[in-house]
């Protein structure tokens, strides 16, 4: 049961962080926290659902349209929303997303109904045996692409000249500019990226839990969110243990049998947190110039 | 890029899209409002947009099909039924506002509504003033009924399927069951409640009792729980998106042995979506008032007519909408063939007395009421074939 | 609104002194002191008489409820620019406060639900002792979030408050089973509240509420909150306890809500914690940010249009989430200070300019174009 208990928060906490990593990368270039980010999830998962339910394509085309329609979506809400608003009042643009996200969420209960739709399965395989374990392939699936994207993230940041940008950018937009960077591009790419893990995890939330409705980014966004928070928000690895942090914190409180308090004793551990490190775990102090 | 616009450019934009849309919105509802002189305005109300839009469309349209059935045979009296249908959105508020506006604006003499047990209690203490007839399709929750004799449910409450769901236990030799519900929902906490309560009384032992939270997905660690208790039978009172998943985890996990449900769980397979695999439905028996599969000639005729008319199967919730309507349309010829007028309180009074008095032959079996607004009914037991498809598996009489 | 405007009475532009004639304070408040017991005699007349129905009447009282509603979220977002996500949360904590209190006095006292309908002296004591007593919930749970979550600062306050209206939605479900007897009633909501709200009762609170928030803000204290909102650091710099003000605007913001909720309570009849999640919060949010965030009368008159139209709009229900969640989007592209900006109404302003016969329309040419938005931005500042 300690076994079992242990691989489920694994999977929840992988979950949290893949979306807690979207949360972060937006954060860190341009301070917005992007409440729609639960919401583009959930437009991937229905387009999983278009595609293999509706249209009866491939589950490898469905894999490749739902990311594809995420990154598309990430950039277009930047473009549309958020960037006439690149010097106004953060209180402004974090309103806009708060906008952005009811309109997704709305506008897919408009068109899809309310009622959640079932995405068929991706792969037959749904169970694997690793020494006399029998693991959920999904959740197997889940941490091992969390990972993935979390080392391929750091060595986009790190290694490449877009990464470059895209650090230059988070510390100083107008010196960035300066320096002869297209900083409009750059904000793009890290929409996109985000975005892309969006889709990615929309794949992965649809192969594990089948359902796609048009709330089911709200509760995902939201301790993803409270996740990226904990972590140090605009940091890597702080995405990472947040959202492992919150995956086990739900899980080790139900397995003591207080489900009831389950996302009251997340939201609690969050307020301490923040109380004790005001910037999250990892978040850098940033020191407001007079 | 963007230029601001001024505080005058934006009052004078804003209160001409104001304008516009007022405009339009009364020439929307004028045409709504066609108060044909000698027809009969019943007002139905429930959550038509919003998270529980899919309950409250059910609801609706059961009870439209039944209006027009009627009205194709000669309506009430030689009266046409002229349904005003208002939306509440799941919200109290908006409950109580469309009641007001019902029995001010439009002077119906009779509501079908609300669906949800929050907004149904609030538009219950607001009718007890009018003395007006109402019938909630599915408002479960004990008090609903409780504020004054005017109110009348169509479907048994809460306690009551999971005192039903208890003794379905004990007959099947249970000892051991564990529950599994959403924490934060008045049904689902209030079926668990009452089935816990009855099943220890009938000498079961309730292993543990895990809850959710709405908009949790994934059950896993609940699941490990409760299996860890190994149980002869798992109670999941919920409503059937949940239900789904709830069982294919669990199935997942190893899971084999029994599912118990109450009637949330219409619609899990074979409805719009089948949300939980064929395969894992075997095992789960839920109670409930209305199936597809009940084969009486009035539930076979409804499923025909309502596939005929909105093209998909019926649920329990549209059944129930239906009925409720059937029970309204029963006080209302009463009173119409007292031959009184419209709108005085001795209407009203004859229309709760013909619904108390009367017995209806409804799709969720026949209705009538004993002194209160509770009905007495039979329900069925489902279970799943192998492909999925519902079976009756017992029918418990009233 | 009306039923708000005699309110205001914001100084203006200070005249020269003995070139323009003015109105000195005491006169000013009593024309706005008449006003509103005309508008309120003129209502409660109009709704006895039968002019305004009972759906009408609801529907007014529940505009009131949420002008209360928007001005006091107005104060920790337009007043001292912070974007608190929980406003929700407090409404709730004084709604059940209040129809907790009020239910269990009334079964102390001997009265019965029908003594609220028509209201003898001792159910109006009790029920303005249970909006007080909402509002004191409201205002300590306002305490218990504010200290910790004041030291944060912009997105992480309004996270913490998200998460704190969460937890008190939580602990609404779940006390019962820790206390061990029936207090919230849990997830089958609080049944039984008496229905003492009254549109007298809810256009008198407005006009309270409204008067107290307006000479806050007029006086010392309010001028402190808008030079945190304005530059924190400068604020501290000159010497305004910063951490004092904020925790008292928020506790302010908080206390009116909680005033609202048990408003609520009494018009609704049910409480159910599902009903104040985030949704709620934003709701109100978007009140305000449409309405002007720092103007009362925005925060009112959005309140207003936003309450009444969907109740007019009933056949496009389906739409109006979605149309909320663009004009949101519109308006934060197109005009960021939202509806009125910071403007405020002002009858005294209105009457002194008449007095001077000092009409914009005789003054055209005087003021340069695009006049308007500076102005706006200058006069709180």
């Amino acid at each position: 049961m300690f076994i079992t208990q242990v691989l489920n928060g694994l999977q929840l906490g992988s979950i949290y962080a893949l979306v807690a990593l979207g949360y972060t990368m937006v954060y860190g270039i341009i301070l917005l926290l992007n409440f729609a980010h639960g919401d583009i999830i959930m437009v991937g998962a229905y387009v999983s659902w278009l595609v293999m339910a509706q249209l009866g394509l491939n589950p490898v085309l469905a894999v490749i349209l739902s990311v594809a329609a995420c990154t598309l979506m990430g950039v277009l809400i930047d473009k549309v929303a958020y960037a006439p608003l690149r010097n106004a009042p953060r209180l402004s643009i974090l309103i806009t997303a708060i906008g952005v996200s009811y309109f997704l969420e709305n506008g897919a209960q408009l068109v899809f109904g309310a009622d959640a739709k079932v995405v068929p399965a991706y792969t037959d395989l749904q169970t694997i045996q690793v020494g006399g374990l029998a693991l959920s392939f999904p959740s197997v699936l889940t941490v091992i692409v969390t990972i993935v994207a979390t080392v391929a993230l750091t060595l986009v940041v790190q290694k490449t000249k877009l990464g470059k940008a895209m650090r230059a950018v988070s510390e100083d937009m107008g010196a960035a500019r300066l320096m002869g960077i297209n900083v409009n591009s750059t904000i793009s790419f890290t929409f996109a990226v985000g975005s892309a893990l969006a889709g990615i995890g929309a794949v992965l939330y649809a192969m594990a839990y089948t359902q796609a409705s048009p709330t089911m980014g709200m509760m995902l966004g939201t301790k993803a969110f409270v996740a990226a928070v904990l972590g140090g928000i605009g940091s890597i690895p702080g995405a990472v243990v947040g959202g492992l942090l919150v995956g086990f914190a739900e899980v080790v409180v139900t397995a003591l049998g207080l489900s009831v308090w389950k996302d009251a004793v997340v939201f609690l551990l969050l307020i301490i947190v923040l109380v004790v490190r005001p910037t999250g775990i990892f978040g850098r102090t940033m020191n407001e110039k007079v | 890029m963007f230029e601001n616009v001024s505080r005058r450019q934006f009052v004078t934009g804003s209160a001409a899209l104001a304008l516009g849309l007022g405009l339009v919105g009364c020439g929307g509802n004028g045409g709504g409002e066609s108060s044909g002189a000698s027809g009969i305005k019943v007002g139905v109300m429930g959550p038509h947009t919003g998270d529980n839009s899919s309950y409250g469309l059910a609801c609706l349209n059961g009870a439209q099909l039944y209006f027009k059935q009627l009205n194709a045979d000669g309506g009430v009296n030689g009266k046409q039924i002229e349904a005003v249908v208002y939306d509440t959105k799941g919200d109290a508020t908006e409950a109580v506002n469309a009641y007001n506006r019902l029995v001010q604006e439009d002077g119906v003499t009779g509501i079908v509504g609300s669906v949800l047990t929050g907004p149904t209690i609030a538009v219950a203490q607001a009718s007890v003033a009018d003395n007006m007839p109402c019938v909630t399709p599915s408002a479960t929750a004990a008090d609903v009924v409780t504020y004054g004799s005017n109110y009348f449910r169509a479907c048994v409450t809460d306690p009551e399927q999971g005192r039903v769901m208890a003794h379905f236990a004990s007959e099947q030799g249970y000892k051991n069951v564990a529950t599994l519900y959403l924490s934060g929902s008045d049904y689902s906490e209030g079926v668990n409640a009452a089935f816990c309560e009855e099943a220890e009384a009938l000498g079961i032992t309730i292993t543990t009792q895990q809850s959710y939270a709405e908009g949790d997905v994934d059950f896993k660690a609940q699941l490990t729980n409760i299996i860890a208790t190994s149980p002869d039978a798992i109670l999941v009172p919920n409503y059937y998106q949940d239900d789904g998943m709830i069982v294919n985890q669990a199935r997942g996990q190893g899971y084999d042995k029994v599912f118990l449900g109450v009637d949330g769980w219409s619609g899990i397979y074979g409805g719009s979506e089948n949300y939980a695999d064929a395969a894992n439905l075997h095992d789960c028996y839920y109670c409930c008032a209305f199936s597809s599969s009940n084969e009486s000639e009035t539930a076979t005729k409804f499923v025909s007519d309502y596939e005929a008319e909105y093209g998909e199967a019926p649920t329990n919730f549209c059944a129930l909408g239906y009925d409720a309507a059937m029970v309204l349309a029963a006080g209302l010829t009463a009173a119409e063939e007292a031959g009184l007028e419209a709108g005085t309180d001795e209407y009203k009074q004859a229309v709760i007395d013909g619904i108390a008095a009367g017995t209806v032959d409804g799709v969720t079996g026949s209705i009538s009421y004993e002194g209160t607004g509770d009905p007495v009914k039979s329900s069925l037991i489902i279970t799943f074939a192998e492909d999925g498809t519902e079976e009756t598996f017992q029918v418990l009489e009233a | 609104m009306t039923e708000k405007r005699p309110i205001i009475s914001t100084g203006g532009p200070q005249p020269a002194a003995g070139r323009r004639r003015s109105l000195s304070m005491p006169v000013r408040y009593a024309i706005n002191a008449v006003l509103v017991l005309v508008i309120l005699v003129l209502g409660e007349l109009m709704i006895d008489g039968g002019a305004i129905n009972r759906y009408q009447s609801t529907v007014l009282e529940q505009v009131g409820i949420y002008i209360i509603l928007a001005v006091s979220l107005n104060i920790a977002t337009g007043y001292l620019g912070q974007l608190p996500l929980g406003h929700a949360g407090f409404m709730s904590m004084g709604a059940y406060g209040c129809s907790i209190f009020i239910i269990r006095m009334s079964e102390v006292l001997g009265i019965g639900a029908r003594d609220f309908v028509t209201g003898s002296p001792m159910t109006v004591l009790l029920v303005l002792g249970g909006l007080v007593v909402g509002g004191l919930c409201a205002a300590v749970a306002g305490i218990i979030i504010g200290i910790p979550a004041l030291r944060l600062k912009g997105d992480y306050l309004a996270i913490i408050t998200l998460a704190f209206a969460e937890i008190i939605r939580v602990v609404m479900l779940n006390i019962d089973s820790v206390l061990g007897f029936e207090l919230t009633g849990g997830a089958a909501g609080l049944t039984g509240i008496p229905s003492y709200t009254s549109f007298l009762l809810v256009f008198g609170c407005v006009a309270v509420v409204c008067f107290l928030i307006h000479t806050m803000m007029k006086s010392r204290h309010g001028r402190a909150i808008l030079a945190i909102r304005d530059n924190e650091i400068a604020a501290e710099a000159t010497g305004v306890n910063t951490t004092y003000y904020k925790t008292l605007a928020f506790v302010a913001s908080a206390f009116f809500a909680g005033v609202a909720g048990g408003l609520y309570a009494g018009c609704v009849g049910v409480l159910q914690p599902a009903v104040f999640g985030f949704m709620k919060s934003i709701e109100i949010l978007v009140m305000v940010v449409l309405g002007g965030m720092g103007s009362m009368l925005g925060s009112a008159l959005s309140a207003t249009v936003l309450t009444i139209l969907p109740e007019a709009l009933r056949a496009f229900s389906e739409y109006r989430m979605i149309a909320y969640a663009i004009v949101l989007i519109l308006v934060m592209i197109f005009r960021p200070q939202g509806l009125l900006g910071s403007y405020d109404f002002s009858l005294s302003r209105i009457i002194e300019r008449v007095m001077n016969r000092d009409f914009p329309w005789s003054r055209k040419g005087a003021a340069p174009a695009g006049a308007d938005d500076g102005k706006e931005a200058s006069r709180d500042a």
